[in-house]
């Protein structure tokens, strides 16, 4: 793994030789029994983009990010991701698999261990195996990203705000020292301002470290504050691509949708 | 659960803590400062009283692994006693083998039972899994009731050996020193688990196992590995039954009183640390072991039923969490 080239330095967006990591969906259809949520999904993610993947509530994002992290197994169609020059398959791989090649999610919802410290939740995000080596490196990288964390590193996460729930979410996500960082529906529960803060430090913890992102955002405004371009998923389709956030604004979709013109 | 409630500020960094080394060493310290103590008192029933109390240390510490850490509630705690205590009997009649190598044996067989159980009933969660492993005991138990050579419902005798290990001065007092090093070792073993990455996955996916697997943690991994471990300490826990009343029968072996107790040790003591386990079977195996003397073993199940309704309301968070404040 290139976990050498981690944190901060080389890789950097678009970087040579094919480094960083980049994500392939081809026609997945992916459903709950006999509930389809996904109808053909395809789209690519190169190395140091960030990807929203933009859609309201029961259109599929949560269930897209579901199948490239294992927990759910498409019905067809293709999930790889390329890290450094090395394509592998995602779909039937486990989700401790699919993490340990480097990819890290920080869920809807956050989804922390209520129960156990800042520092535990950090922890457990290290939990791979080619991320433990650079556990004290990847913690002191937090603290210094959030140094709100590091003032409660002895607290139960569940007494926490939800903001700094957030930063523990996406702390958590980093100590997993990833490639392609999947963060999922970031605003849900949060304060505006609180939203626009936690779209800047993904934007942040991007540069910094080098990732690639894709983020699926119901708020249409904060999303491409960062994206590079995205996606519009409506009932399990990508119903619109757009390949700058002017050209996401300016669709007739996303104005229908969004924004209500 | 109450975890909505805020504690007051906890401390910022955690006080440095033991190493695994000294907690081994501690443990066996104690263990030796006990065995000297119970040696000194040199009475019969001292020996026979702190096995039986002992014998739950292990049971509740051994339960806690999974019960505790991983929030995965076995009511088939019996059915691991048991299997550890009609190891004793089976190996010890086919080999003609001392209590020794039998405990290891049934650290094999609850290990083997754990693990084959895990890896039936483990994609079962909450309330499913609790009654799989009720279920368990009844079969273990029909098995045993049907098999000739551990005596079957007539149950078995099994017969102290005449001469005593060296430096000991009866049987019972042997018998009481190995219960010690078992719990001794039940208990640093527990706590190494704890205190290990095991402990912290365990302890993610007692609080989110949806989210532990997110995050990259071998969920189901993890569960096998502590119902293999846990399963392999209840089954030593009992392997020394048979020699403690010379006797042994299926009904008292799969009793009601072991798969209670260790749930109710923990729950009283404190299921997220090892000391919970610990105190939990001190307190309410001593008070039995009290009942039966003064009273009669009939009042014992009341009595674990009383104090733990009373945990339950006055301490949710066991003996421990009271010291501790919520966390």
């Amino acid at each position: 793994m290139g976990a050498e080239a981690w944190p901060g330095a080389a890789g950097g967006p678009g970087g040579a030789r094919g480094a960083g990591a980049g994500l392939l969906v081809e026609g997945v259809d992916a459903g709950y029994g006999a509930v389809r949520a996904l109808d053909g999904v395809s789209l690519a993610v190169a190395p140091g983009e960030t990807v929203a993947l933009l859609g309201t509530n029961g259109n599929g994002k949560t269930t897209l990010m579901r199948c490239i992290l294992g927990l759910l197994r498409p019905t067809r169609g293709r999930i790889a991701a390329t890290i450094d020059g090395v394509t592998t398959e995602l779909v039937g791989r486990s989700p401790e698999e699919i993490v340990d090649l480097g990819i890290a999610i920080v869920p809807e919802g956050r989804r922390l261990f209520p129960r156990l410290s800042v520092e535990e939740n950090l922890l457990l995000g290290a939990y791979r195996r080619s991320a433990r080596a650079a556990i004290p490196r990847n913690l002191e990288f937090c603290y210094d990203a959030f140094p709100r964390l590091k003032e409660r590193r002895g607290q139960a996460v569940g007494s926490m705000s939800g903001g700094e729930q957030q930063m523990v979410a996406l702390g958590r996500a980093v100590m997993c020292a990833p490639r392609l960082l999947l963060v999922d529906e970031p605003s849900v529960g949060l304060a505006p301002i609180l939203v626009a803060r936690t779209v800047e430090k993904i934007a942040e913890l991007k540069e910094r470290l080098g990732l690639t992102v894709l983020m699926a955002e119901q708020n249409f405004h904060q999303a491409i504050r960062i994206a590079d371009r995205g996606y519009v998923l409506v009932h399990g389709r990508v119903e619109f691509r757009g390949d700058s956030p002017a050209e996401l604004g300016d669709s007739e979709l996303v104005r229908k949708f969004y924004l209500g013109l | 659960m109450s975890g909505a409630t805020l504690p007051a500020a906890a401390p910022l960094a955690a006080p440095r803590r033991m190493g695994h080394g000294a907690f081994w060493l501690a443990s066996a310290l104690a263990a030796l400062a006990l065995v000297a103590a119970l040696r000194a008192l040199g009475s019969e029933y001292a020996y026979f009283a702190a096995t039986f109390v002992l014998q739950y240390v292990v049971l509740a510490t051994a339960w806690n692994i999974l019960g505790g850490y991983a929030g995965y509630v076995n009511f088939g705690a019996a059915a691991f006693f048991a299997a550890g205590a009609y190891t004793t009997v089976a190996v010890g009649k086919a080999f003609g083998l001392p209590l020794l190598p039998c405990i290891a044996a049934a650290a094999l067989v609850g290990g083997a039972l754990g693990l084959g159980t895990g890896v039936l009933t483990l994609r079962l969660r909450g309330a499913y899994f609790a009654i799989a492993t009720l279920c368990l005991s009844v079969v273990l138990q029909t098995l045993v009731v049907n098999w000739d050579f551990v005596g079957g419902s007539r149950g078995a005798y099994v017969v102290r050996p005449r001469e005593v290990p060296w430096p000991f001065d009866s049987y019972g007092g042997f018998l009481c020193a190995v219960m010690v090093g078992l719990a001794a070792g039940a208990v640093a073993i527990a706590r190494t688990v704890e205190k290990s990455r095991l402990g912290l996955g365990l302890a993610a996916l007692r609080d989110d196992e949806a989210a532990a697997e997110a995050a990259g943690v071998p969920t189901l991994r993890l569960k096998l590995v502590a119902t293999t471990i846990s399963g392999a300490m209840m089954a030593v826990a009992g392997a020394p039954l048979p020699y403690l009343g010379s006797y042994i029968e299926p009904n008292s072996a799969f009793g009601l009183a072991y798969g209670v107790n260790a749930i109710a040790m923990p729950l009283i003591g404190g299921t997220s640390s090892w000391a919970g386990p610990l105190v939990g079977a001190v307190l309410l195996a001593s008070l039995q072991q009290a009942a039966t003397v003064t009273i009669s073993s009939a009042a014992n199940l009341l009595i674990v039923g009383v104090v733990l309704v009373v945990f339950v309301c006055a301490a949710p968070h066991g003996i421990v969490g009271l010291f501790r404040g919520q966390r």
